[in-house]
């Protein structure tokens, strides 16, 4: 098909929903049948208006574009910015442009006008005086932003309103708003709504004036420009500037002209299929009037684009009126209105909750049988807004106590309406009507791990954003059911989770970095991934972690299987399983320590730490200790560290099981084990408790009947609890529990993520680990058992290997090319042994900067 | 010492295992000889962490910013290129770093002016 036998589809407008219009048509092959030529009047091409105030929080224009002439061009679209249409003949079907002082006629088969709206002025003495503005286009933000001032009033008290006085504010403006209506975002809150923000946004030092309008505004005293601004109560305000953002009026004028119906507001007047009184003309976004309404939100707008290149695609499609629903963050505070949230169904019945104290207010309308959620508003705290709004789209029905839905969450209660109880049709993101169905399908199918992976695919979360967090929600959920936890990529190289390179190491059997990232990531690496890579492939496939090509990747203490001190020197922990020890070994240790002239200390593990010890001496060290048969105490890994434990019923009086047979058991079995962070256990023989298992990632207590197990628990900088996970175990069914325990944690945990934190994140809490790991839900456990058998059965000692092999050693020496020891590690004598030298302590350092 | 620029050869680039760090005592001075990717590439960069006092810059995790080679120092992470031996965390601070080559094997190292002024 020739360019000239295609049917010419011009586009008027260049707006969100200009713009949204040529994606739809694309998205449906149509810019490939047609010829489309778009011709829009601002300079540049289609931005994103609705968050025009963060060009005020250091966002460039060029941030907010929402497309690139080379995506035009990719679509074979002609896009014609700076171009504005000035007539509309539909007898010859043309349109007249002017760009500059040049005019040309443009023909068309189909005629689609997204002229938008322009901002209402209400006639007020003075408004041409300069200093006066308009919030609408980025030359209008750049503008306001060259004017300098110290007071300003913002004429209107709804959304544009409070983000044009937000964006004053911004500039170092004090702000009045003066809003005609009794209260705040009259069109979205109710008055108790209303009255709550208004006390918020007073606390920011903005004032607010309800109820009253701008009489005129005055020139100031010997500057050309306002000066003074009169309010009809009297008032006075001595402002320098003024900004209208007082809603807006569709731009019809060309319709108008060309003969179009106009609605009794003003706005070109439009059918469900978007068409005007011309069948060869639509109509779309703010320009239109669809049953006597018109529209201020982009929303509806994103809905008429699709009905419009649907309806030029031959299919079936019909616009409903979309919905007004809005969430936002307006000057800090969260707002979010959906449904008939004035209550103006009959019958309609309403539950709300207010705490001014805490700045919340929330309501929700219900159908006069109190069943199904029709309307809502939410003041200071919107986190509900997704599920609320997206339950009124779908009808899900209430539950019994639907107060619920809205009460601050107690704690450990379930609270709100989670995104599982959403039917499928529910509507997540209403820009781009994607439902949860199908964000769903998205995640399974393409095995989507990250929010903005499913921005990509299926648009949601594009347009206002206001579902974003919902998304994330669904995602989670989705992404728990799969057995994955979800976590940010890892770094810059590997576009991934842990969770997600753990899952790709296993099941394409990768055993070193360089196949992970040449299949999975980009760049060379750097310190965040390569460790995370370095512990996946350690408990995957539990090689040595300094072989030739993990060496590179090991943090710190790996590198050099000990820990690094603040000097530069290392510290040494012989594995001491469940603190038992004999008075040779003990005496053993210590020779050690005098011989290499080593502090010791005792650690809360149950074990002794040696410090001091550099980096050369740690084989040396190491060949001693083997020797008196220590091994490795994993103290530098992200790992099993210890079992600690109380005498138990051996020796103790109370003891009713042999907590410490037990705890060098379970230390034995999990020694080695490299894991997202570092593991720490404890076995009590009694309900005192005396070794703290309850403060442990696994903690066992004894009982009469055998063990209680408990989970997720950590001392350190936050403490958490572990919590009871199972009663009454046997050592086997113990052990098995604990083994699925580890390797499930192993598998769905980010990187560096404590098991506290990590359960934190398990939707669901201990039933769903009950259910995965008990119950068998996910039906993982036997590989879990597998996983952790081979690791079990492939335990070596890392410090015997290293004394074994002369090409780990050599990497112990401290100079490359020298036998020399490091002359920058100095010790002194303190209470009997050595430390680190302090540096008045020690010669002049030479190579300290200045 | 002299003024004249000069390359001094250090050690055989297989006793640097690609992609780490390995510490050489240059005329008394702790130098960071960084080997990147398996092949003759190494630059040479000051040994001492400049926020810990320590010498243990060579013993690092060696990797990319958006594509500009780095060492992260092992004590607080701090992130310096490799080139300029700017700190990318904080970029008020910078390393000394000397010109490196790698002839016949042999890694050499170009003594100047300005490692005497570090040094």
């Amino acid at each position: 098909m020739t360019a000239q036998l295609a049917p010419t589809v011009l586009v008027v407008g260049n707006g969100m929903v200009g713009h949204r219009v040529v994606e739809e048509l694309a998205s449906r092959g149509l810019t490939r049948t047609h010829r489309v030529i778009v011709v829009g009047e601002e300079p540049r091409v289609a931005y994103d208006r609705v968050h025009l105030t963060e060009l005020f929080e250091g966002k460039q224009a060029s941030e907010l574009s929402l497309s690139t002439r080379d995506q035009y061009e990719a679509w074979g679209v002609e896009l014609c910015v700076g171009e504005a249409a000035v007539h509309i003949d539909r007898e010859a079907r043309t349109v007249r442009t002017r760009a500059g002082d040049r005019t040309r006629e443009i023909s068309w088969d189909h005629l689609v006008l997204a002229t938008g709206s322009t901002p209402f002025v209400p006639p007020t003495a003075g408004q041409d005086l300069p200093g006066c503005f308009v919030y609408r286009t980025i030359e209008d933000i750049e503008a306001l932003r060259a004017w300098p001032a110290r007071v300003g009033v913002v004429v209107g008290g709804g959304l544009l309103g409070l983000e044009a006085a937000n964006a004053l504010r911004g500039l170092g403006v004090r702000a009045h708003v003066v809003e005609l209506a009794p209260r705040l975002l009259a069109l979205q809150l109710d008055d108790q709504g209303g009255a709550l923000l208004r006390e918020k946004i007073e606390a920011l030092s903005l004032v607010v004036h309800t109820g009253t309008t701008v009489r005129r505004i005055e020139p100031g005293d010997g500057r050309a420009g306002v000066g003074r601004v009169v309010l009809a109560s009297g008032e006075s305000i001595d402002a320098d500037v003024v900004v209208f953002s007082a809603g807006v009026r569709p731009r019809d004028d060309l319709a108008r002209a060309a003969g179009l119906e106009i609605g009794p507001r003003g706005g070109v007047v439009i059918d469900e299929r978007c068409l005007t009184s011309d069948e060869r003309v639509h109509a779309v976004g703010e320009c239109v009037s669809f049953r006597g309404g018109t529209f201020g939100l982009v929303a509806p707008g994103y809905q008429m684009a699709r009905v419009v290149a649907a309806t030029l695609g031959g299919e079936h499609a019909r616009f409903d009126g979309g919905d007004a629903n809005a969430k936002l963050k307006l000057l800090g505070v969260d707002v979010g209105s959906f449904g008939d949230h004035q209550a103006r169904t009959p019958g309609a019945r309403l539950v709300s909750f207010q705490d001014t104290r805490a700045g919340v207010y929330k309501k929700l309308v219900l159908s006069p049988d109190g069943k199904r959620l029709i309307g809502g508003v939410l003041v200071g705290d919107a986190s509900a807004y997704g599920a609320l709004a997206a339950a009124v789209a779908s009808g899900t029905p209430m539950p019994k106590r639907p107060e619920e839905l809205i009460l601050p969450a107690r704690e450990g209660g379930g609270g709100g309406l989670g995104v599982d109880s959403l039917a499928a049709s529910a509507m997540l993101c209403s820009c781009h009507n994607v439902t949860k169905g199908s964000v769903v399908d998205a995640i399974r199918e393409r095995r989507l791990s990250v929010v903005s992976e499913i921005k990509a695919c299926t648009k949601a979360g594009t347009g206002c954003g206001s579902c974003v967090s919902l998304l994330s929600d669904v995602l989670k959920l989705e992404l728990t059911r799969a057995g994955v936890e979800v976590a940010n990529h890892l770094c810059e190289h590997f576009p991934a989770s842990r969770q997600e390179l753990y899952h790709l190491v296993r099941l394409h059997g990768l055993r070193s970095f360089r196949e992970v990232l040449e299949r999975h990531g980009q760049g060379s690496g750097c310190e965040i991934c390569k460790p995370a890579v370095a512990s996946i492939l350690a408990s995957a496939w539990n090689e040595h972690v300094l072989d030739k090509r993990h060496l590179p990747l090991q943090d710190t203490n790996d590198r050099y299987l000990a820990n690094l001190q603040r000097d530069g020197t290392y510290s040494v922990v012989p594995r001491v399983p469940g603190g038992e020890i004999t008075p040779d070994k003990l005496i053993a240790i210590g020779r050690v320590a005098q011989r290499y002239g080593l502090y010791c200390k005792l650690t809360g593990g149950q074990r002794v730490d040696l410090l001091g010890a550099r980096q050369e001496q740690l084989p040396a060290i190491w060949a001693e200790l083997i020797a008196e048969g220590f091994e490795s105490g994993h103290a530098y890994g992200k790992a099993l560290r210890t079992v600690k434990s109380c005498v138990g019923s051996t020796w103790c009086r109370y003891g009713v099981q042999d907590s410490v047979a037990l705890a060098i058991r379970l230390e034995q079995r999990y020694r080695g084990l490299r894991s997202p962070h570092k593991l720490k256990s404890a076995v009590s023989g009694c309900a005192r408790e005396c070794a703290e298992a309850q403060s442990k990632d696994f903690g066992v207590i004894a009982t009469e009947r055998g063990y209680n197990l408990y989970v997720c628990g950590n001392g350190g900088m936050k403490p958490a609890h572990a919590q009871l996970f199972l009663t009454d175990l046997d050592e086997q069914a113990l052990v098995r529990a604990i083994d699925r325990f580890l390797m499930f944690y192993i598998r769905t945990a980010d990187r560096l993520q404590r098991t506290s934190t990590w359960f934190a994140t398990l939707e669901g809490g201990m039933d769903y680990l009950r259910s995965v790991l008990v119950d068998d839900s996910l039906g993982i456990c036997a590989e879990l058992e597998a996983e952790m058998a081979a690791h079990v059965a492939s335990y070596r000692c890392e410090w015997a290997e290293v004394l074994a092999d002369p090409d780990k050693l050599r990497r112990f020496r401290p100079f490359v090319n020298s036998d020399a020891t490091d002359p920058s590690i100095v010790f002194v004598t303190e209470r009997g042994q050595p430390r680190p030298a302090r540096a008045e302590e020690r010669a002049a350092d030479p190579e300290a900067l200045p | 010492m002299s003024d004249m620029n000069r390359w001094l050869d250090v050690i055989s680039i297989d006793h640097i295992d690609p992609d780490t760090g390995a510490c050489a005592l240059v005329d008394g001075t702790q130098v960071a000889l960084v080997r990147v990717g398996e092949g003759d590439t190494v630059y040479a960069i000051a040994n001492r962490d400049p926020f810990s006092g320590a010498y243990v810059l060579s013993r690092g995790i060696v990797g990319d910013a958006t594509g500009a080679p780095k060492i992260a120092s092992p004590m607080y992470k701090h992130s310096f290129d490799l080139r300029t031996g700017v700190c990318l965390d904080d970029p008020s601070v910078r390393l000394p770093t000397w010109p490196v080559r790698v002839r016949r094997g042999r890694v050499e190292i170009l003594l100047e002016a300005s490692l005497h002024a570090a040094a």
